[in-house]
């Protein structure tokens, strides 16, 4: 029988490790799980382990020499200067032993993902461990090594000859996967992100919409710093729908950063928990609308992952599952538990506090440039 | 940096005896706005998008004279112009922009002309000296104007061993007293730097709370 949605999921997920204090930390895989778990929504047999990527499907996104460096860099046989050419070794992206297979695994697992949607196993997937969208094709960037959606969406085209869109929400411009598909009219990325006037990696404004065959199939909507729920979820909504018309995927598979947030130490949006219990409910619809519900979800960025990641996250799998919004205190067990080892004060309900942070003096300005920027985002599709 | 180094070296001419039809063809198709006149390589005048509407019929008026169009572009083409060598330094060309009031500046060695340098070629040069083109953070911090203040700041970047695309010094508002420092680095992750920045007792503009938001 097909299954509503399948969990990818396996402890060494969290091999993908740089070091203590990198503020990319997997463990928000296991305190999402476990949040999911103590509200009894994961079922036994949605659980699927994720596969390892191999290097033929490395190769359908990164350079044979990048890979042969990771390798080697997996065993600590190269040098800093070399690493750095290549992007790795650097304070953003360290090296660690094993980093080859720990990337390899997370690229894997969107793989596995993927299958599972595209040979009918499953209507909808997710995979927490993937959403690496600084990858390049022959460097890392951005704690992000090997890009497992530039390597899906090749797979997605490859295999079942799909036209793919891919939404990145992610607090950071999903740079990697962009110019990864610039030239390529068949594949559309979507990107709201915060402004990369002073955010990395400084990418992402509207004028950036594909080149040759592939202009028109890259949106970008760059949102200045300070942006509240509202603003967001108005762009996210109006965008996702005008452009997911203008496409018509046969497929969308998203990326979710939870970084968007107040607390998110790398970034300076004002998102709340409202963004990340609306933004999987569009990803639904939009699929069920334009692609026989064919969605596959995965992560992203987070850096705050005992306040904001396990429950936005949570969002994600709840609404694949067809479950009602929850609302009021988490699990008394799941906050008992973490509670003792979180170095802040864990939020104790789904909702965010109604005074999280102090009101914004420019919001007005604000938001009126982000309305401003959509019509520019969307003007050459509008025209049509 | 060198015009040689940014100017475009894939010129679009014409001849003296081509038509207004043939420029107005040419910038619509090529979407160009200047067109440099040439003679056996060496540049005689430049037809600008400007030159040719002033010479064209009007759009709204009834009286058509398509015969117009058949002019030459030898009794519309600008013949005093000015001109820039591939070996001048950019900001000269910048300047020479902003003196005269131009949107292209051929450029012209050996009498031959050799490549074309527009305000847009110009602009985009701007932004990659300022790296705005690669992977980076920002980071803005308001300093003291005083000699080797540059030298301190570098420091906390090299002790977190960070690579920096791109160092912008300019004045704070009408203060003398203090000089802004706008740096991209190649680090997605940039709150080590800033807190070392900040324990080195420099002022650290953006990130910021929204209150002081830049």
């Amino acid at each position: 029988m097909k299954k509503q949605a399948s969990f990818i999921f396996s402890p060494d997920q969290l091999n993908y490790e740089f070091s203590d204090t990198h503020p990319f930390n997997q463990k928000r895989i296991i305190l999402t799980k476990d949040l999911l778990d103590e509200m009894n929504t994961i079922e036994p047999h949605e659980i699927v382990i994720p596969r390892t990527a191999t290097d033929e499907e490395l190769l359908l996104a990164h350079d044979a020499k990048y890979i042969e460096i990771v390798k080697k860099a997996s065993t600590g046989n190269v040098s800093e200067n070399i690493g750095s050419i290549y992007g790795i070794g650097t304070e953003d992206t360290p090296f660690f032993t094993g980093m080859h297979e720990a990337s390899a695994l997370l690229v894997g697992g969107t793989l596995t993902a993927i299958e599972e949607v595209m040979e009918g196993r499953s209507r909808y997937a997710l995979n927490l461990g993937g959403g690496l969208h600084h990858g390049f094709q022959g460097k890392a960037s951005g704690f992000c090594i090997y890009n497992d959606s530039s390597v899906a969406i090749k797979y997605l085209q490859q295999k079942y000859g799909a036209r793919v869109l891919y939404v990145d929400t992610d607090a950071h411009h999903g740079d990697g996967v962009q110019w990864t598909f610039y030239d390529d009219p068949n594949v559309c990325t979507f990107s709201i992100h915060e402004t990369g006037r002073y955010l990395f990696p400084g990418t992402g404004n509207v004028t950036e919409r594909g080149n040759g065959a592939g202009y028109g199939t890259s949106f970008n909507f760059p949102i200045d710093a300070f942006t509240e729920d509202e603003s967001f979820l108005h762009i996210y909504k109006t965008a996702l729908r005008e452009v997911a018309e203008h496409f018509k995927p046969d497929v969308i598979l998203t990326q979710n950063g939870a970084d968007a947030h107040y607390f998110d130490p790398l970034t300076h949006l004002y998102g709340t928990m409202k963004i990340y219990e609306e933004i999987p409910k569009l990803a639904k619809d939009i699929a069920e609308e334009f692609c026989d519900g064919r969605w596959i979800a995965i992560g992203g960025g987070g850096y705050d992952i005992w306040r904001v990641v396990p429950r936005a996250w949570s969002h994600l799998w709840l609404t694949m599952k067809d479950i009602p919004t929850p609302t009021g205190r988490l699990p008394e067990a799941w906050l008992n538990k973490w509670q003792p080892e979180s170095p802040v004060s864990l939020i104790e309900t789904w909702e965010d506090p109604e005074d999280l942070y102090e009101p914004v003096p420019r919001k007005y300005d604000i938001n009126e440039k982000n309305e401003q920027m959509l019509t520019r985002a969307l003007h050459v599709i509008r025209k049509s | 940096m060198l015009i040689q180094d940014i100017m475009k070296t894939d010129v679009i001419t014409l001849n003296s005896t081509h038509t207004i039809a043939d420029a107005v063809q040419l910038m619509k198709e090529k979407r160009i706005r200047h067109i440099p006149i040439v003679k056996d390589g060496q540049i005689e005048g430049l037809v600008t998008d400007r030159d040719v509407k002033e010479a064209s019929p009007s759009s709204i008026s009834k009286r058509l004279e398509p015969s117009l169009y058949e002019t030459t572009l030898d009794k519309i083409m600008k013949t005093d112009l000015l001109i820039g060598h591939p070996r001048d330094f950019a900001e000269e060309a910048a300047l020479m922009f902003y003196t005269y009031e131009i949107g292209c500046l051929p450029i012209v060695s050996n009498y031959q002309l050799v490549g074309i340098l527009t305000k847009t070629d110009l602009l985009y040069n701007y932004i990659e000296l300022t790296g705005a083109n690669q992977p980076s953070s920002h980071i803005q911090i308001r300093v003291p104007n005083t000699p080797g203040i540059l030298y301190e700041a570098s420091k906390v970047f090299h002790e977190h061993n960070t690579n920096v695309l791109s160092v912008l010094v300019y004045p704070y508002q009408d203060n003398e007293e203090y000089k802004i420092l706008a740096i991209r680095i190649k680090r997605m992750n940039p709150l080590p730097i800033i807190e070392g920045l900040k324990k080195q007792g420099f002022e650290v503009l953006w990130p910021s709370e929204p209150e002081m938001g830049v």
